[in-house]
């Protein structure tokens, strides 16, 4: 059996350095094809007929007008008037759906299906716990240690409210799917971040066997935690398409999509923090409370974050049920609710200690969990360094004259990031050609780069010596790519499967060499006796050897095991700091520079990690600056179901972001650790402890609107 | 997003404005191709000496898309960016939006960059149209596509067509661009990956790369 670890630092040609990603050009030419790009013969255009209340009963459906349309092949009811769920829980969850010949088609029979409705009392808003009643349920409360005693003996406490309203994913290609059936078996294009798993979430309210299911998924338009199995209209289409013999095509509108396929949930707080004069924190209370949408429970966001250690916590946690779409995981569940309202609890604190936050923070490292603390603290001090913490930081607000106002402010974050279980099939062919295949997805991350790397590494060849299959559910199993764990399982899974097909090359190989097998190694295109380039073959002809059929090695990632042998391991820490200027005449904020230190173990492909990086900091000034689904209560809409109101960044909107990685001794001997949800955590609590130390006073809550930092102005500051 | 996102010229905006005005009912065309061709208005009583109406059912349209002739037909409602994804399979540019909010549809259009959700087939006649297919027709990438591959442009890539179309006829324009103008000369553009800090190096790579006459298109 081979030693199943990464080479030796020395030994790496390929892992560690910067690679092109792989489906680079299929993307950039415009060639990759998105399962809402697929069309297929006879297909039919799906679209939804849409209650406009956030709470009703549906009392009647009158769809024979919609169905006398031209092209209308089906109208399908999906909330049946009478029976005991017709009833709809959100603003423009679909009642029917409509299958014609073309999209517009569709969209003109959409208006002809008669909807009556019988409006139900609504709860749209979560901020206002007592006008929520009784749909505030206090959830969760825990104590450690003994608060009361350390609020007693505290030389500062400091008390403040925080909040982060809640977000959509907004994920560009919209949730949908083409489905198509022959001979009994569905054949589903769905944008998923779980391939493997959507086979028996199609196949089981379908009533099929999962052998009757395939799902491909070659590229996807971005998912961020809100594209796992197939929705409740997937399965719809899917019924549809059976029943009429032809293709569908549903992807929900964009008026639609910000609210029915997911958001994160928004969390607000009042935080205590007892303190030290020497800066100690000794004591944390915080009262939580956020949306839970249609849901009973919600999670509640982790606090104290990072810093679990504070001996002595009370927390409570109360979750609003509200008539909005559900919540979905979003990029790092939970994470940055609670790293916001830690963060700027603790840099509240630290004003009112009269201190520069990076050294109240390093003072408090010892206090962190999850994360090494002096990664933490190494972290800070590259920060600081990239930004010029020393010379641009000032006590909060900025002195110097004129409207403009400029702060700095830090945070940081962990994840844990272990790899998920999968396996994979790694080949070597006669001909020398090598290919590894998975039911995996590469969501834009770069798995395929990552698995590539992998292999290549492994044989000793160059990146474009090697092949890659993913993206089809008839492939060995992947595992969903949820909370960073992708990269772990799928180049562990191709490393074992790889060393696997290896050896039996070796052994095939080893008697033309004279050598037994186990004195082989695979490096710059040979196969060639341990340091011995003199005595080896070529690749393509060690493999010559092979016989006629190929070898076919079975890779799998198990995570425990394959953490034990430090092929992976989990729980990374990284900091943030932004440099922020605010217009206090305007209240507009705008982002000079924002800089990130993070750790993530050993790296295969630097360049798509530092994209991680970058991109998960942009997405972060987005919902930190601009981005908020705001609901009105009196209609129960929501009022910027668009995307000229639902703003994201955009590219004159971020600044000078930079990012430092580490890697190397110290870092690299812990394995492959996920860096997708890392990032994007801290960018909120960044930016909000920068607008602090600009303006003097605290905006409470995310996203940091002009409007809003306005009106803390008007409570104080330096305006 | 940006606050003050500009009109910028290379988005031209002339002709017709929103379909959904448009919807149900006829349209009137303006191009003197069709007006004389075509009929009385049908569905809209319009004044003296107003323009001719088509519609709403489907009429002969012809495209001249990537150089390529195609001949459709097809109701005068639907959008250059309809036609191509939903009657031609043409599906480089996405649709998200669909209101001329986030660029993933941008196509060149008689030498502007436009948002094809905006534009009615209709009144795309005439004039030569150009998509990331278009750029990407020969062996080798467009150098502006190359520049996305090379500086990590994208990642889910959906967004990735329609910047490099508009990077394209942005560098069309200002071949030597500073920072501030690619930060709002491309302002028109959204993606939810945050790829844009790569985008701002690849447009000053290819810029770059076009001076050295590496360009083709
Ligand atoms: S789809 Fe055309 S601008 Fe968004
Ligand atoms: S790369 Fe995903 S939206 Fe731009």
């Amino acid at each position: 059996m081979p030693e199943y670890k990464w080479p030796e630092a020395d030994k790496r040609s390929l892992i560690g350095k910067r690679h092109s990603r792989a489906d680079g050009p299929v993307k950039s030419s415009g060639k990759a094809k998105y399962s809402s790009d697929i069309s297929r013969p006879g297909m039919l255009h799906v679209l939804a007929v849409r209650c406009p209340y956030a709470h009703a009963r549906v009392t009647s459906i009158d769809t024979s007008e919609a169905e006398r349309m031209p092209g209308v092949k089906m109208v399908q009811v999906v909330v049946e008037p009478g029976k005991p769920n017709a009833e709809t829980q959100w603003f423009l969850d679909h009642v029917a759906l409509v299958a014609a010949e073309t999209e517009e088609q569709a969209e003109d029979a959409v208006r002809k299906v008669k909807v009556q409705y019988e409006r139900l009392p609504h709860l749209v808003t979560e901020y206002d716990r007592t006008a929520a009643g009784a749909r505030a349920r206090p959830q969760d409360a825990a104590t450690t240690g003994d608060p009361d005693t350390a609020f007693r003996e505290a030389d500062v406490v400091s008390e403040g409210e925080y909040g982060a309203r809640f977000i959509s994913h907004c994920t560009l290609e919209p949730h949908g799917s083409v489905t198509e059936w022959k001979d009994g078996r569905l054949t589903a294009y769905l944008p998923t971040q779980a391939l493997s798993g959507s086979v028996s979430q199609f196949a089981s309210p379908l009533e099929v066997p999962n052998t009757n299911v395939r799902v491909i998924c070659n590229h996807i338009g971005g998912a961020f935690g809100s594209k796992f199995g197939p929705d409740k209209w997937d399965i719809q289409a899917a019924r549809m398409a059976k029943a009429a013999g032809r293709p569908m095509r549903y992807f929900t509108e964009r008026n639609a999509e910000l609210i029915v396929s997911g958001g994160r949930p928004s969390d607000f707080a009042t935080v205590r923090i007892a303190a030290k004069k020497d800066g100690t924190i000794i004591g944390w209370q915080s009262d939580a409370w956020g949306t839970v949408g249609p849901s009973d429970r919600g999670a509640a966001p982790p606090l104290p974050y990072v810093f679990r250690k504070i001996p002595n916590i009370r927390t409570r946690y109360t979750g609003v049920g509200t008539n909005t779409g559900p919540s979905r995981a979003w990029r790092a569940p939970n994470h940055p609710q609670g790293c916001l309202l830690t963060m700027c609890a603790l840099d509240d604190c630290a004003a009112r200690l009269n201190m520069d936050p990076l050294q109240f923070f390093l003072k408090n490292i010892s206090l962190v969990q999850g994360g090494r603390p002096e990664d933490y603290s190494t972290e800070l001090l590259k920060c600081a360094e990239m930004i010029d913490w020393k010379k641009n930081w000032h006590a909060r607000g900025d002195k110097t004259p004129g409207p403009i106002k400029r702060g700095l402010g830090l945070s940081i974050h962990t994840w844990g990031g272990l790899g998920h279980a999968c396996q994979c099939d790694v080949k070597i062919h006669p001909d020398g050609s090598a290919e590894v295949t998975m039911g995996t997805q590469d969501l834009g991350t770069g798995t395929r780069t990552v698995m590539l790397v992998t292999l290549a590494e492994t044989f000793g060849l160059p990146l474009n010596a090697v092949k890659l299959n993913i993206g089809d559910s008839d492939y060995p199993p992947g595992g969903a790519s949820g909370g960073s764990t992708t990269v772990g399982g799928a180049s562990t899974a191709t490393r074992r499967g790889a060393l696997d097909a290896l050896e039996q090359l070796f052994q095939k190989v080893a008697p033309a060499l004279g050598v037994p097998p186990d004195q082989l190694e695979a490096v710059n295109g040979k196969i060639q006796v341990k340091g011995n380039p003199a005595k080896s073959l070529a690749w393509k002809q060690a493999c010559a050897k092979i016989g006629t059929n190929p070898i076919v090695a079975r890779g799998a990632c198990q995570a425990q095991a394959a953490r034990k042998e430090k092929l992976i391991d989990a729980d990374v820490g990284g900091a943030q700091m932004a440099d922020v200027s605010v217009d206090i005449e305007t209240g507009v904020v705008t982002l000079n520079k924002f800089v990130a230190a993070q750790d993530c173990g050993l790296i295969i492909n630097l360049k798509t990690a530092e994209s991680q990086m970058y991109g998960a900091m942009t997405m972060g000034v987005g919902y930190a600056l601009y981005e908020e689904r705001v609901m009105d209560q009196l209609t129960g809409r929501m009022l910027n179901n668009n995307m000229e109101f639902y703003k994201l960044a955009g590219l004159g909107d971020i600044g000078t972001i930079e990012v430092f990685m580490m890697t190397g001794k110290g870092y690299d001997e812990r394995g492959v650790i996920g860096l997708g949800e890392p990032p994007v955590i801290s960018p909120g609590a960044a930016i909000s402890n920068a607008i602090a130390n600009a303006i003097g006073v605290r905006v409470p809550h995310m996203p940091f609107t002009p409007d809003r930092v306005l009106a803390a102005l008007e409570k104080g500051g330096v305006a | 997003m940006r606050r003050d996102k500009p009109k910028t010229p290379e988005r031209g905006r002339k002709g017709l404005s929103r379909r959904d005005f448009f919807r149900g009912a006829g349209v009137a065309v303006p191009t003197g191709l069709l007006a004389s061709q075509a009929k009385a208005p049908k569905a809209a009583k319009a004044p003296a000496g107003a323009a001719p109406m088509l519609g709403p059912g489907r009429v002969p349209i012809t495209l001249r898309i990537n150089g390529k002739v195609e001949k459709l037909e097809l109701e005068p409602r639907v959008t250059l960016l309809d036609a191509m994804r939903n009657y031609l399979d043409i599906t480089g540019a996405k649709k998200v939006c669909d209101r001329g909010t986030c660029g993933t549809c941008t196509v060149i259009m008689g030498g502007d960059a436009v948002y094809a959700c905006q534009v009615l087939a209709i009144e795309a006649q005439g004039k030569a149209i150009t998509t990331i297919e278009g750029l990407n027709a020969g062996e080798q990438l467009h150098p502006m596509s190359q520049a996305f591959v090379n500086n990590d442009a994208q990642q889910c890539g959906y967004c990735t067509p329609g910047f490099v179309v508009a990077c394209k006829a942005f560098l069309d324009k200002h071949p030597n661009p500073t920072r501030e103008q690619i930060r709002r000369g491309l302002g028109g553009n959204l993606c939810r990956c945050g790829t844009y800090t790569g985008i701002e190096r690849a447009v000053l790579e290819a810029a770059k790369a076009v001076k050295g006459g590496s360009a083709h298109a």
